[in-house]
């Protein structure tokens, strides 16, 4: 690389992503034609969502290079859960072809490169990188209309993905939302209501605080109160914890029977 | 003649069904009780008397009807080399005289059936509605017409295709300049394949050495996560198919059922001779998520009408999920391809 020459900047560090070899190979070839007149080096490469997200918490990459359409993790959802690091690279969204995609990609004013890439326009996007801002959340929930297949927690400083399917509930408490899987629980910035919204279907509201995902219910049970007509408590798959239903989630119980 | 003028012909006169074909076969039957229920309808007071009208109708209908069906069968190939019109006459004139011989034979057999003119006339106009019904709905399939349609709906290989391949290609130019030229020889074949004039029918050994070559390219782009089991031991590689038949299924089978896993995949082809039948059968992984189905079903409409517009109800095309796989299977009836068609 060229370390020789008077740049004042150290150089650019470029993490590729993309689930096709060739594709991660062609990108190689191509930053190391634009190497010869912006100083940059490879920071790391992942073939996958998870492994994106685990790369990036570590490699210190200043730009992603980072293929949208990906098996099991897409690419923007990585680019949602890079948030969460203290200081997340900039990312350059790469694709073949995806009408829906490129339309949105301009309306939210995303960075994004059309496979194949082009020494030039890549080169032309790595200049300006170092103004480049990571996208905003808000933009990059309009890429995707879908739910994320993920959610995440950043515990010093690295980023605990936690897949949406282990999640057994979600309540909320004072500032945070708490995620209980079966193995533990994970403190969320997030808010319920977005959340009951993105998962909508996946997860049943029973109480004011409270999510529970449909399929981690194992029944009911009806608790009784002296004096008062009792109230229903929702039993969860794998834990011993029971949740309460409120008042006026009360018809869920029969729906749900049904 | 050539293949081109032939079907110019067709286009601006009309032309007669295949009456080897169970599907025209059936529509013919339907058709004239059709008009005998019309006929009695029209003849009655009530509904139990048209019942009853009906039933009699059918015994003077029926047997001639079934005459002319059979001698239609076997004039087949006689029929398909005369102009339209000599054909409309020769049937017009087949069904008339055998209706009229019935009519003697019944006369003499159960008693006079009322004046031979109406049953002669009764046939010569449902046999001339008959054949303008089938050329109207030839004209209405026909490839000449549709052309446009099936065109747009044949170039249908996805872009995204197009563009992961040519990125694939250039990784390799650099470093394996070879494999980036077989590469870009498959790539060629397909796209020559693509933009051809696909109204005329294939062997199914070209067929399959498309979809190799298809596969050829993918296999480069997703290494060792797609996998292939070809089982094609048995398969009767002169059988005709409309071409572009199976590479749609396994393009779908590969975006569908290898691309959103990251573990490997298997995509398993099987096509067998059963008796006078093809059989084609594709699988491939499938979780019951996503929704990319609506490129799927727009594939295999395609192909269905595409099936029904070259061989009617004698082929079909059924898909199912089960076991986490997803199953397309085409069964077409075996024609042969023979020099002198080719």
């Amino acid at each position: 690389m060229s370390e020789g020459t008077a740049a004042p900047l150290p150089p650019l560090r470029v993490a590729i992503v993309d689930d096709e070899a060739p594709a991660r190979s062609r990108l190689r070839d191509v930053l190391s034609d634009c190497a010869l007149k912006l100083p940059l080096e490879i920071a790391g490469e992942a073939d996958n969502g998870r492994e994106a997200v685990a790369l990036l918490e570590h490699c210190d990459a200043d730009v992603v290079l980072l293929d949208v359409r990906m098996p099991e993790m897409d690419g923007i959802e990585v680019a949602q859960h890079l948030l969460k690091l203290a200081d997340p690279p900039a990312v350059i969204f790469t694709t073949a072809y995806d009408e829906f995609a490129l339309k949105a990609f301009e309306v939210h004013a995303v960075d994004y490169l059309l496979k194949p890439v082009r020494a030039s326009r890549l080169l032309e996007a790595l200049e300006r990188v170092r103004s480049l801002v990571p996208p905003k959340d808000e933009a990059l929930r309009g890429l995707r209309p879908g739910p994320r297949t993920h959610l995440s927690v950043n515990e010093r400083g690295r980023i605990h993905l936690v897949p949406v399917p282990e999640v057994l509930y979600l309540k909320a408490e004072l500032k945070y939302v708490t995620a209980r899987t079966a193995a533990r629980e994970f403190l969320l910035e997030e808010s319920l209501t977005k959340l009951e919204e993105e998962f909508i279907g996946r997860f049943m509201r029973i109480h004011r605080n409270c999510l529970v995902a449909r399929e981690a219910i194992r029944g009911f049970e009806r608790i009784a109160e002296p004096g008062g007509e009792g109230h229903w408590v929702v039993l969860i798959n794998a834990l011993e914890e029971r949740l309460p239903v409120s008042r006026r989630q009360q018809q869920l119980v029969r729906e749900f029977g049904r | 003649m050539s293949i081109n003028q032939k079907s110019t012909a067709n286009g601006l006169a009309g032309s007669l069904p295949n009456f080897r074909n169970l599907g025209i076969l059936l529509r013919l039957l339907l058709f004239v009780n059709a008009a005998a229920l019309a006929v009695a309808l029209v003849q009655s007071g009530t509904l139990a008397e048209a019942w009853l009208e009906l039933i009699e109708i059918c015994a003077r209908v029926q047997p001639p009807l079934i005459a002319v069906v059979l001698i239609l069968t076997g004039l087949q190939p006689l029929l398909a080399r005369l102009p339209f019109a000599a054909g409309v006459l020769v049937v017009t004139v087949l069904a008339a005289a055998v209706t009229a011989g019935w009519h003697w034979l019944a006369a003499d057999l159960f008693g006079p059936a009322g004046e031979p003119e109406r049953a002669l006339m009764f046939a010569v106009l449902v046999t001339l509605a008959a054949l303008s019904y089938f050329s109207l709905r030839a004209r209405a399939l026909s490839p000449a017409l549709s052309e446009a349609r099936l065109q747009a709906l044949q170039a249908r290989i996805r872009p995204h295709f197009l563009f992961n391949s040519l990125n694939a290609v250039l990784s390799l130019i650099r470093q394996d300049p070879r494999r980036a030229e077989r590469a870009l020889e498959d790539l060629s074949d397909l796209f020559r394949v693509l933009m051809a004039d696909n109204r005329e029918l294939t062997p199914l050994a070209r067929e399959v050495d498309l979809c190799r070559q298809y596969l050829a390219i993918e296999e480069l782009r997703l290494g060792p996560r797609l996998q292939l089991d070809w089982q094609v031991a048995d398969m009767p590689g002169d059988a005709l198919v409309p071409p572009l038949i199976l590479q749609p299924l396994l393009e779908n089978a590969v975006y569908h059922g290898i691309e959103p896993r990251s573990e490997p995949g298997t995509v398993t082809i099987r096509i067998w001779r059963d008796g006078d039948r093809v059989r084609a059968l594709l699988r491939n992984p499938y979780r019951g998520e996503g929704d990319r189905h609506s490129g799927n079903r727009m594939a295999l409409a395609n192909i269905r009408e595409r099936l029904l517009l070259h061989f009617d109800a004698e082929a079909q095309l059924t898909s199912s999920v089960q076991d986490n796989a997803y199953e397309v299977e085409i069964v077409i009836p075996y024609q042969k391809s023979s020099p002198e068609k080719v």
